[in-house]
């Protein structure tokens, strides 16, 4: 059965151009646009994998976290920030919330699947031999 | 590019650092040389072969490094670093624990990505190699990726390619959209210029050698002799480290693989020789389209 990626994003072009490669890479995708969005989505099902930006109207994807984290269930998911929030500051803070991996913007797709991959979403094929 | 531009650059290359293109490489060496004729200020390839045709030899060397850097990212295909943390260093930490002290060589070290994930590996085993001393020795071809190995300066882009984001606020240090690797970590790799076409014996004995992704662009011949010489010059107990796509079957006896563990040899003590008739075997890397 495909894994299933929630992504929390306002903008909806981000969010189409991370639905296509998360599909590319063999997930479901859900979206929501911000944190409470996907709040009600994490009730209904957690979904395997969350790729979320930090700012949101409505609810940030920090406060997102920790309401999640706080969830019966809640830390099953492998959250990833997509984010421009790219000081290290925000990073630490990110990780201490409880995120799994952190990707600084602008991604593409080999970023997306290096971080899934290192944080056991997704495995990478084995090259043949040459 | 025209046929014999190509034919000149294919040679030069394999004079020059031993590069074996196969003859469909075009679209390879257009990836990687229009962005030098560029930078040269001429329109195309044509014009870079006419200049290196010349005899200007900082073209010929620009052409050579442009056509060996390989792409690289922290802690690639992960699981020789596993390999290295669980099986090698333990290893080693037994057979070595008399004179405390382990060589390691990255023989394609490139932009540094390698040696400073493997310093990084150590240095996450902490207290365990206390009082052990550890030595990384990286060389390349191109003196243009070890200068930038040795400043540990990578882009936003590099240090989210195989690096866990744990390890890059622990160990980086953050300059705007750039990001420079700690002090103390690239104290642990030493950088020397280096052909692997030519001897190398003056490195000194190492415990375990990485040369991944690296002979793949050598021809049958070349990879035998160079595995023959990293056998020479390597511990008896030591460990070789190949790529991911890399083997010693078919081409020397002088590793074996480590059972169950892919991509590590150990050297088998037979010091020379090759598969019998693999000198007259056709060239795999050429059929191969490398």
């Amino acid at each position: 059965m495909k894994k299933t990626c929630l992504v929390v994003e306002d903008s909806s072009i981000v969010r189409k151009m991370a639905r296509r490669i998360l599909e590319g890479l063999g997930f479901e995708v859900i979206e929501a646009e911000d944190g409470v969005d996907a709040l009600v989505v994490c009730k209904r099902a957690m979904p395997e994998a969350i790729l979320l930006d930090w700012n949101m109207p409505v609810m940030d994807g920090y406060h997102f976290l920790c309401h999640l984290r706080r969830m019966p269930g809640g830390d099953d998911p492998k959250v990833v920030f997509c984010t421009t929030e790219n000081g290290i500051d925000h990073i630490n803070q990110a990780i201490d919330g409880g995120a799994n991996e952190y990707i600084m913007k602008p991604f593409d797709k080999e970023i997306i699947a290096a971080k899934f991959q290192e944080v056991g979403l997704i495995e990478l094929p084995e090259p043949d031999l040459v | 590019m025209t046929p014999p531009d190509y034919e000149y650059l294919r040679k030069l290359l394999k004079d020059h650092s031993g590069l074996d293109l196969s003859a469909d490489k075009q679209y390879l060496i257009e990836s990687r040389l229009l962005p030098l004729s560029r930078k040269c200020g001429v329109p195309g390839i044509g014009d870079l072969v006419q200049k290196m045709k010349g005899g200007s030899s900082t073209i010929i060397a620009q052409v050579v490094e442009a056509m060996t850097t390989n792409e690289t990212f922290f802690f690639r295909d992960k699981i020789p670093f596993e390999h290295f943390r669980d099986t090698i260093i333990p290893e080693m930490m037994k057979a070595r624990s008399g004179r405390k002290s382990i060589r390691i060589w990255c023989a394609a070290g490139s932009t540094g990505q390698e040696p400073y994930s493997l310093a990084m590996a150590l240095k996450e085993m902490g207290a365990t190699l206390a009082g052990w001393r550890v030595e990384i020795i990286a060389t390349d071809l191109s003196t243009e990726v070890l200068e930038k190995s040795k400043s540990g300066v990578y882009s936003q882009f590099e240090v989210q390619r195989g690096l866990p984001i744990q390890l890059l606020v622990k160990y980086f240090k953050q300059n705007g959209e750039l990001w420079q690797i700690g002090p103390e970590l690239r104290a642990m790799v030493q950088h020397r210029q280096l052909n692997l076409l030519h001897d190398f014996s003056q490195l000194g004995a190492f415990d375990i050698i990485f040369c991944r992704n690296v002979l793949i662009y050598f021809d049958q011949e070349t990879k035998i002799n160079i595995f023959g010489r990293l056998a020479r010059t390597m511990e008896a107990d030591g460990f070789l480290v190949l790529g991911a796509a890399e083997t010693v079957v078919g081409l020397t006896y002088a590793f074996k693989p480590f059972p169950d563990k892919r991509g590590l040899y150990r050297p088998s003590g037979v010091r020379a020789g090759s598969p019998q008739g693999a000198a007259s075997m056709p060239k795999i890397a050429a059929m191969m389209g490398r």
